[in-house]
């Protein structure tokens, strides 16, 4: 009970100043057939910090951890290196240990870094604006939707087949119940992204076309093509971004023409975290702003004139208007945000830049090597740090046997497209900073061993 | 003049402002004190915080025409300033640590610190989502527990765990019942709401489609159940209830609503963000909630970092189990356990409604909130439970005599208090007492909510202050009371004391500036 500060003594005292005979009298309203008593059954009782550790970190050690493993798994989570200094200062305790900085006057230090968050987002899609994160990148991607269909006042989403899987069944499933028509293309396994396919399915009724870049294959979609056909039939372009690091070397979708970009900010200061908590980024045009969903941090003055920043635009969340809300997210991921911006902050533009080309140039040595594996093809040309190699045989049970071997093998596409049995014998490897080339021979060994295994 | 930067910034210099505050400095700072520009008036082009290897390889040609025209224009700092940077931004910042942050309805509890330590440990921190199971037994394990503490505290039958944050967790819930109306090829719209939940349900009823309908609250804060019951039929999906309610109240009447809601086929939707007052002493589904989120942050300590990241686990009646979204975790016969998604989801799991993230949910936040339940363990959950209710009594009773106590007269308060601004003098408000507040060294509590208060003020202290400190907390707010009593428009001004002085937020929402601009650039 260490984190317990009141003694029974303090319970006796503050018993008498309230009134109350017992502390059971405090909870007279509670039914009394509902009131627990004695212990919930089957449940332990507490545990010294030392038996807690123990028991933990035995849980850990059953999980095989990247350090521990060639890794080369992305497919909209990927591994980078965080330096140091991001965790210490996320830890400190006045970040932390806050709140939503509803009294602006003691928390500029996260509305300041909410503000710089914002900018560096906008410049990363370059977009006009940002906003102070989300819950992660698929939900931002349905969040985008809705925006878009507010502002075109049409209802019908157009996704690409080369969006994330989990991205499209999120919006599949919110969908079901808000009525909105979404147009899934299928996922192909073929050298270029569906970019024809997807100006195909823009029609007037139209409100949004929803492109991932790089795509879930490691292809690259021509934006530009795409948002003339998108604003032709008066269709906002969303486009999703589940690497950021990819936007140091390729161009930023704002300057292509999207108007809404949305992202997953994993990939800088946030780490692996099996899933979560992530980070959901979100960038639009200036016009769009009060359409916006989540929160948004912007700069005022104080009563002495000094330079400031307050929460804003928060008329249209649900603590105001309730049932009229735009969306009822009162949660951003600002510790994510903290890390992210730390991260961008020590690379800045150029190190952003170093650090693409570090990603890419690792990507190239690893497809260079293992396409030499007899039966090993690469499936496009264009990409950035993952790519799908096209194998001899069922790429889902090649990834297990490659753990088997303690190589953590990247993400077969069968397990991402289960329906989509044309897809199967994908595989979708990444590579970053943080792969060696003694990591690529042993993957490329253990792989030719195991397809060797499997044409025998 | 130092402090001065290419954009024209420097820190604004306070003009002998304030009673005794002595001269102004040449760098705007007062000794610990420090102002800080913004990273884009630090840096310089071809810093850089990092040490990046020089790559052998040119970009491959299918890339060429992809390229980037110039790098991100983005300020790069070197470590040290990078960490100054933060460091002293950081210390403009109030947090649980530095003091009680008594936030009604959103319970900010002591962090331990293990809970960070074990969420760091390398086999859940550097684990990647869709590692072939067989790598990631051990986490399995933590979301298994997890849910076992989940269902068995609250007497439901199973629990979702991927939602990211409360609100979506009550999504979650309703995207439940809708599944489950469907299921019965029923299309109820009506999902009613009183007026004393929070304000995230009706936004959420809306977001799934429903329309909804207001409860309104008796004169002593509950539901009133007769108004309730005249609304109930067989458009009615449900009833979204938050107990304890958002007035600190318990709702006593919560079985005979919910026996009320079942009896014309509707489902309860609790809303459990205050699960913390009442944990190990009441379960929700004895008393027939169908499906109730719990913020583990607010319950169960994990931190909230300046606004997130939150988790929403969702649990379930035997009536809405089956509707469970995916992925989720089960144990099977063999006693293993299995990840249940798209490419598995065998007979039993077809009703799934589908999926609300891309991954598996917030597992860091997980192996934070397993952390502490089991230092906690069962007895002391439950001294959680009193404590808090302890500790929110001992404040209401100790100011009901200088402040309004809307609901004071209702019997005991749960784990928060409700205090009003009436009866201060006239101009005087919650919010003057806020900022009050601040200079006295204390975050204030949760002013002008919930909304069926005038003037409303929700203290909530939690179970981790201890006696002394709520006894200076009280001394403050007493001080505070009688000032605002007698008149003392000095506290139109307050803060005094604080980094920042009380912001135009008007100014902000008017013409907003989201991002950063280069003055120097644009004149």
């Amino acid at each position: 009970m260490r984190y317990l500060p009141l003694t029974d003594t303090d319970r006796a005292d503050m018993l008498g100043v309230i009134g109350a005979a017992s502390v059971d009298d405090l909870f007279c309203d509670v039914p009394e057939a509902a009131r627990l008593d004695g212990p919930i059954e089957g449940l332990p009782g507490h545990a010294s910090e030392m038996a807690v550790e123990r028991h933990m970190s035995r849980l850990a050690a059953k999980n095989l951890n990247a350090e521990a493993a060639p890794f080369f798994l992305g497919a909209g989570a990927y591994r980078h290196h965080v330096p140091a200094s991001v965790d210490h200062l996320i830890q400190r305790g006045e970040f932390l240990t806050a709140y939503t900085p509803y009294q602006p006057e003691i928390a500029q230090g996260t509305l300041q870094v909410l503000f710089e968050f914002q900018t560096q987002v906008a410049q990363l899609f370059g977009t006009d604006i940002a906003n102070a994160s989300m819950y992660d990148g698929s939900t931002a991607c349905w969040e985008a939707i809705l925006m878009a269909a507010r502002v075109t006042k049409k209802g019908k989403a157009v996704l690409s087949g080369g969006l994330h899987p989990h991205y499209g069944e999120v919006v599949r499933t919110m969908a079901k119940f808000t009525k909105d028509d979404i147009v899934s293309l299928a996922p192909e396994l073929s050298a270029e992204p569906d970019d024809a396919a997807v100006i195909a399915a823009i029609d007037e009724g139209t409100a949004s076309v929803v492109v991932q870049y790089p795509d879930i294959m490691g292809r690259i979609p021509d934006l530009a093509a795409i948002a003339e056909a998108a604003h032709a039939a008066k269709a906002l372009l969303i486009v999703v971004v589940t690497e950021p690091v990819a936007l140091g070397m390729i161009e930023a979708p704002g300057n292509l023409g999207a108007d809404i970009v949305v992202g997953e900010g994993q990939s800088i200061g946030v780490g692996l975290q099996f899933g979560g908590p992530y980070l959901g980024l979100f960038g639009c045009r200036e016009k769009f702003v009060r359409q916006m969903p989540g929160r948004l941090c912007g700069e005022t003055v104080d009563a002495e004139g000094k330079r400031g920043f307050v929460l804003t635009l928060s008329t249209r969340e649900q603590h105001i208007r309730r049932e009229k809300a735009t969306s009822n997210i009162c949660t951003n991921s600002g510790l994510c945000a903290l890390a992210f911006s730390i991260h961008m902050t020590l690379l800045g533009g150029e190190g952003l830049a170093g650090l693409a080309a570090v990603n890419h140039d690792r990507a190239q040595a690893l497809v260079e090597r293992l396409t030499q594996i007899p039966g090993v093809s690469l499936l496009n040309d264009a990409y950035f740090n993952e790519a799908t190699l096209v194998l001899p045989a069922e790429a889902r049970e090649v990834v297990r046997e490659l753990a088997e071997r303690s190589v953590l093998g990247g993400v077969s596409l069968g397990r991402l497209f289960p329906a989509e049995t044309a897809l199967h014998k994908g595989l979708l490897v990444a590579a970053t900073e943080t792969v060696t080339d003694e990591d690529i021979e042993t993957f490329a060994r253990e792989l030719a061993a195991v397809l060797e295994g499997a044409a025998a | 003049m130092s402090g001065v930067n290419a954009s024209g910034w420097r820190p604004t210099m306070k003009e002998a402002g304030g009673e005794g505050t002595g001269a102004p400095t040449a760098s705007g700072d007062r000794a610990l004190m420090l102002e800080e520009p913004l990273i884009f008036e630090l840096g310089s082009e071809g810093k850089c915080g990092v040490d990046l290897d020089t790559p052998a390889r040119k970009p491959a040609s299918g890339l060429a025409k992809f390229l980037r025209k110039a790098a991100p224009a983005l300020p790069g700092l070197t470590e040290p300033e990078t960490v100054r940077h933060y460091t002293r931004l950081s210390r403009q910042n109030y947090g649980i640590d530095l003091g009680p942050f008594p936030l009604g309805s959103c319970t900010m509890k002591h962090n331990p610190r293990l809970n960070e330590k074990m969420a760091r440990l390398p086999g859940f921190a550097d684990v990647h989502p869709l590692q072939p199971q067989k790598t990631i037994e051990g986490a399995l394990e933590v979301i298994e527990q997890l849910a076992d503490w989940l269902i068995k505290l609250t007497g439901m039958a199973s629990v979702a765990m991927s939602p990211k944050a409360g609100a979506h967790g009550e999504l979650c819930g309703l995207l439940c019942i809708r599944a489950a109306l469907d299921a019965r090829g029923e299309s109820r719209d009506i999902v009613l709401v009183p007026e004393s939940a929070h304000g995230t349900n009706p936004a959420t009823a809306a977001f799934a489609g429903f329309k909804v309908q207001s409860i309104p609250a008796t004169p002593d804060g509950r539901v009133d159940l007769e108004a309730l019951k005249a609304k109930l039929g067989p458009d009615v999906a449900g009833v979204m209830i938050t107990n304890p309610n958002t007035c600190g109240l318990f709702e006593p009447d919560m079985k005979a609503i919910a026996d009320a809601v079942h009896a014309v086929g509707g489902y309860v939707y609790c809303d459990g963000a205050n699960f913390n007052a009442i944990v190990g002493r009441v379960r929700p589904g004895d008393l027939g909630v169908d499906a109730m989120h719990i913020n583990l942050h607010k319950t169960f300590s994990t931190p909230h970092g300046g606004g997130g990241p939150g988790a929403g686990p969702v649990v379930l009646s035997e009536a809405l189990a089956p509707y469970a979204p995916l992925p989720f975790v089960t144990r099977g016969a063999d006693g293993a356990i299995h990840l249940v998604e798209e490419e598995n989801r065998g007979e039993g799991h077809q009703s799934a409604f589908g999926r609300m993230v891309a991954f598996h949910g917030q597992m860091g936040m997980f192996t934070r909130a397993l952390t502490y339940i089991l230092s906690h363990g069962n007895d002391g959950l439950k001294q959680v439970a009193e404590d808090a209710v302890l500790n929110a009594n001992y404040i209401l009773r100790s100011c009901d005599d200088l402040l309004e106590a809307p609901f004071g007269k209702s019997g005991p308060c749960m784990h928060e208090a409700l205090f009003s601004d009436a009866g201060l003098a006239d101009g005087l408000s919650t919010l003057d007492i806020a900022k009050g507040l601040i200079d006295e060294g204390f975050h204030p509590m949760t002013v002008y909510f919930p909304l069926v208060v005038k003037g409303a003020m929700l203290v909530e202290p939690t179970e981790t202050e201890s006696k002394a400190g709520l006894d200076r907390f009280i001394g403050s707010l007493r001080s505070l009371a009688e000032r605002a009593k007698a008149g003392d428009e000095s506290l139109h001004e307050a803060p005094f004391f604080a980094p920042r002085r009380r912001l135009d937020e008007t100014r902000a929402a008017r013409k907003p500036v989201l991002v950063w601009k280069d003055a120097s650039a644009e004149s």
